[in-house]
Order: C-alpha cells, then structure tokens, then sequence
C-alpha cells in the first residue's frame, strides 16, 4: 500500500505526519519511506538514515553533430519549449528550456541529433533501523523537480508498506508526488489559508482518483471551518494533533514526535489502521 | 522600480502574513502574489477584481480513436507515460508534441488547454495582481512570469516604485521564476532544523542568480538556540538578519478575522514587523536619486 501525505499549504506538518507514521509502523512490518519534496527535502532529519547509495538524476538533452547539420530546422520547429533555435548556421540549445522529450533528436533527418545527460539532480538510498529510506534533493538553480520525483519513486518497494511526504503545492510536482497512491493524507490547519489551500489539494487527489483524508495539524489555534467543510464534502478527519508548544520545540530539534512522546506511536498506528480499512473497503467493492 | 520578493524555502514560515503586513506599511506600491499554486494573500488583502484573464499555455495531445491504427508507436516514444491503451493521460501529458509528429496514421492533434486564471484586483492598500493555476496543471513558472510582469507594467503605468511580491515555497520553477531580476529577496525562515537546511538551499538559489537577500527569522523564541545558529550562519554568509519576530497567537487571530497582523494588534509581532519592513526599504535602496540635503 501506497500512502501519500499532502496538503497544499505548506508547514502544516506533512513531514510530521509521515515520520511519525513511518516510525510507528516500522516496528510492525516492513516500510518504506520516500522523501518526493525534492526541492526542500526534510525527512532525513527526523529519521537520520544511513545514505549507502546515491544516484544522479539527469535529463536527456540533445547535443548537435555540427559536421552532420545541414541548419534544416526542424529542430527548432518540433520542440515545444523553444529549448532549441536555429540562427542561420548555428545551432543553440537551451537546456533549461528543455524536458528531455527526446523528439528533436528521433525526428532530425540528418541524424545529427544525439542525447547527453544533464545531472539536475540526485537521489539517495539508505535506511534507518530496518525502515528503507529514499530521498530526492534537486540541485539548486534547476527549475524541474518531476524528473528527480520519477527517479525516487522508480525504488517503490512493492513489498513494504510505502509513504511518500509530498511537497507543499498542488502544481506538478504535487501530482507527480502523489500519483498511483492508494490514499492520499492531507495536513492542514484550521486557519483560513490551511482551508483555502485543503480545498485544492482535495481536488487534486479526486482528479487523480485517489481517495483522501485529513489530519488537522495545532487545533485548537483557529476555527472550525475546516471541519465543517471536511463534514460537507464528506471527507474523513482521521487525526487531529493540539498546537503544543512541547510538539513544535521537539519538531523544531529534528526529534521524532513519537520518539519524544511515545504515546503518539499508539495514535500514528490507530491512524494507518483507519486508513488500511478505507482502502481495503474500497478494493472489496471494486 | 524596485521589487521585494518574499521566499523562504520552507512552506509556512509566514511569508503570506509578513506580506499582508507590508501591504499596510509601504506607501506607492503593487502587490503580486506569485504563489500561484496555492495563493493565500487575497484572504487577507479582500481585494475586489478588476480585470480577470484567462491563462492558455502549453498543449496536450489527443488521439482521434476513428484514425488510430494501434500501432503503438506514440506509447513507445513518450517519456512521460502519458499514453497508455492509446489514450492520453491529459495529467502526465507534457505537451511535447512527440507522438504528433510520429503518428503515421496522423490521429494525434494537439490541444490548448487552459491553465488558470490571472487577476488584476483593487484592494484598500493598493492594486493586486494575483493568478489561480488550474488543477494539477503546469507552467505555474510561466503564470508567475505573467504576474510579474502585469505588476510591473500596473508600477509603471502609475508611477509607482516599488514591488513587494509573495512567493511560493520551494526552489524550483515558480520560484526561480518568482525570483530572476529582483532587487531583493526577502527571506522568512522559521528556527526549526527543517527551516535551517531550507534557508540553506534558498540562500544558495539566490546566490546562484545573483539576487540580494536579507533574513527575517520568524517565531524565533521557539528554539533560541536555532536562532542563534541561523544568525551565526547568516553572518558567514554575508546576509543580514533583519528582524526576529516571536511567536504569538495573534498572528493567527488576525488571519482567522482576514487582517493583516499590522492592523489587527499592537503589540512585539507588530513592533518587529514594522523594524523589519524599514530595514527591507533601506537595504533595497532608493528608485530614484533624492536629493536629501537638511
């Protein structure tokens, strides 16, 4: 099973909640945890893995024969980012224009196309304490994070229970992030920007077709209009967590939540039981 | 024409309230909210809308059944996994137009598709530009770029000098659109180890393109030591730490009753936001040469 943690807004309390889930659980079964916010990667502060493997994330980008180049153009005219011009008798490449599509060079009729990788970013393997641990980190001054969020999530391990932390947003990254998950936890808070930025991130899990539920992350410091749209939409609260100073000093350290105050590892397992049965419930009936 | 950009790497630090609070502090501005993925600064800021424009950008591809062979040849050729039993997943698709320019039956044409919405708004304190990108949809890089470029086009139409712009979390596309050719990155970083290591790689991005930075650490008597150690490591990084704002609820009061902070109390967080935004218009300099003889 494949459990996402979302939440539009960003600082609700993602990498919060799926720490504490991931180290909940590890001692009941096999986890996997993947950090897919690649642009701001924190999990690995929490759960300190030993890295024992890194791989580098590159994008195909064309390199052009110049002794093969007859300047047709075409090209030019078959990219659609602009990421490669034609100006008379040379040819310019932009490689941050460029997704790595691969048509300029399947379609030159010269055949002076051929693809060289740029590194936009890496991916690191390891694992704490018999939990397996993988992050994405995309280097800085790149703009694209889904191709690294690809490659993180290309060592989904089948067999584990896995749960991705997501990037705050609700843009590509955010859907490349929780795409094929078989439930999608969101984080908010109940102040009017959490609910703002809840509504999207639902509407992002229902067009993917994943179903969701909400953990309310400092209750107790807002309204109740989070629940109140969570109760009308009909969207399970799975959790709520107090806003407690001692919570957010912990956070603040780098401490697990259920390392610092064991008692919340019985809450984090209740919560992956709630949402196994959701799941499970929904398979029964497909 | 000077413009303010507010980052932070980290989502939540409290870019959006600090922003609401310029609104209400800087005189002759335009406010642009280029987070656009999830834009939060009209709940405070109430604005009315003027001008609403729809955002056409990029394409996907749709494959017409009635022509399709079942060659297979689009699903071999696209990276994206956007094809699957000769239909495309509008989502994964990126528009690349490969399949198109393959598909020997010629069954595959391109579509626009619609990405959001931009706004040119009202509000007490001055005009908005703000967006709304669609659903799961890209080029929130280029939606950004629009927004910036309507604020600045409001700036100089009016007159007006300065910028302040709210941006997203992260350091990826929307940022660095968010970010290029500023005059000064403002940077909220919350005292947390999490809120270190991403004003780490945020300082870093704003290096990279060479933008000037300043720090403001927000809550920060939630771990003093933290704060001590974002400071130290600002200091070696030759960026100033602009104000420490403590933690306190009234923050979130405010923004339950939809009021920039400034506004709503008189208190520490309002004093220290205040500090803040009269270091911010000192570093980011005068637009213009005033004369200043006493």
């Amino acid at each position: 099973m494949i459990i996402s943690v979302a939440s539009g807004k960003g600082g609700t309390g993602k990498t919060l909640v799926a720490t504490s889930m991931a180290l909940s659980l590890k001692d009941k079964g096999k986890v996997q945890l993947l950090d897919c916010d690649v642009e701001e990667p924190n999990a690995h502060i929490f759960i300190k893995p030993v890295l024992i493997r890194k791989e580098a994330v590159s994008i195909p980008i064309p390199k052009v024969d110049e002794t093969r180049c007859n300047y047709c153009g075409k090209c030019a005219e078959v990219c659609a980012y602009n990421a490669i011009a034609v100006i008379k008798e040379k040819v310019l490449v932009f490689p941050e224009l460029c997704h790595g599509c691969g048509a300029c060079s399947y379609l030159c009729p010269e055949a002076a196309i051929s693809e060289e990788g740029k590194e936009i970013g890496l991916v690191e393997i390891g694992s704490s304490n018999g939990m397996e641990f993988v992050h994405g980190k995309l280097n800085v001054g790149e703009a694209m994070a889904p191709p690294v969020i690809r490659k993180v999530k290309e060592h989904i391990n089948p067999k584990r229970t896995v749960i991705v932390d997501v990037s705050p947003g609700t843009s590509c990254p955010v859907v490349e992030s929780i795409k094929g998950s078989d439930f999608c936890l969101l984080v908010t808070e109940p102040t009017p920007f959490g609910l703002s930025d809840l509504v999207l991130a639902v509407e992002v899990a229902r067009k993917l077709k994943v179903p969701c539920g909400v953990v309310i992350n400092r209750t107790g410091l807002g309204d109740g209009k989070v629940d109140d749209y969570c109760y009308g939409e009909g969207i399970p609260i799975l959790l709520t967590i107090p806003l407690d100073s001692g919570i957010a000093y912990l956070y603040s350290r780098g401490t697990p939540l259920v390392e610092g105050i064991p008692k919340w590892k019985e809450t984090f397992l209740q919560l992956f039981s709630n949402i196994k049965e959701i799941v499970d419930g929904r398979d029964s009936q497909d | 024409m000077k413009e303010i950009v507010v980052l932070s790497g980290k989502g939540g630090t409290g870019k959006t309230s600090i922003v609401g609070s310029f609104a209400v502090l800087a005189q002759g501005k335009v406010l642009a909210d280029c987070d656009v993925d999830a834009a939060d600064l009209h709940l405070l800021l109430k604005p009315s809308v003027k001008e609403e424009t729809e955002f056409w950008s990029g394409q996907v591809a749709v494959i017409d059944e009635e022509k399709c062979t079942q060659c297979g040849l689009c699903q071999e050729v696209c990276r994206f996994e956007a094809i699957d039993d000769f239909k495309v997943d509008s989502i994964s698709c990126e528009g690349c137009s490969f399949c198109y320019h393959v598909c020997p039956a010629e069954a595959i044409t391109m579509k626009e598709s619609l990405s959001g919405n931009w706004f040119v708004s009202e509000t007490r304190y001055g005009s908005l530009v703000h967006a709304r990108l669609g659903i799961a949809q890209e080029n929130s890089g280029k939606l950004v770029a629009v927004v910036r470029q309507k604020a600045k086009q409001i700036a100089e139409n009016q007159g007006i000098d300065y910028i302040i712009t709210d941006g997203p979390p992260g350091i990826g596309c929307p940022v660095i659109s968010s970010l290029s050719g500023a005059s000064l990155a403002l940077l909220v970083a919350e005292p947390t180890l999490s809120g270190i290591h991403d004003l780490d790689r945020v300082i870093d991005v704003c290096h990279h393109f060479d933008i000037p930075a300043t720090v403001c650490i927000n809550k920060y008597d939630i771990n003093e030591q933290n704060s001590c150690q974002i400071e130290n490591y600002c200091l070696g990084q030759g960026v100033e730490v602009a104000a420490k704002i403590p933690f306190d609820n009234v923050v979130t009061e405010a923004l339950i009753r939809g009021l920039p902070v400034v506004e709503y109390s008189q208190n520490k967080v309002t004093q220290e936001i205040k500090t803040l935004w009269q270091e911010v218009y000192r570093s980011v300099g005068s637009p213009k040469k005033i004369l200043n003889r006493g």
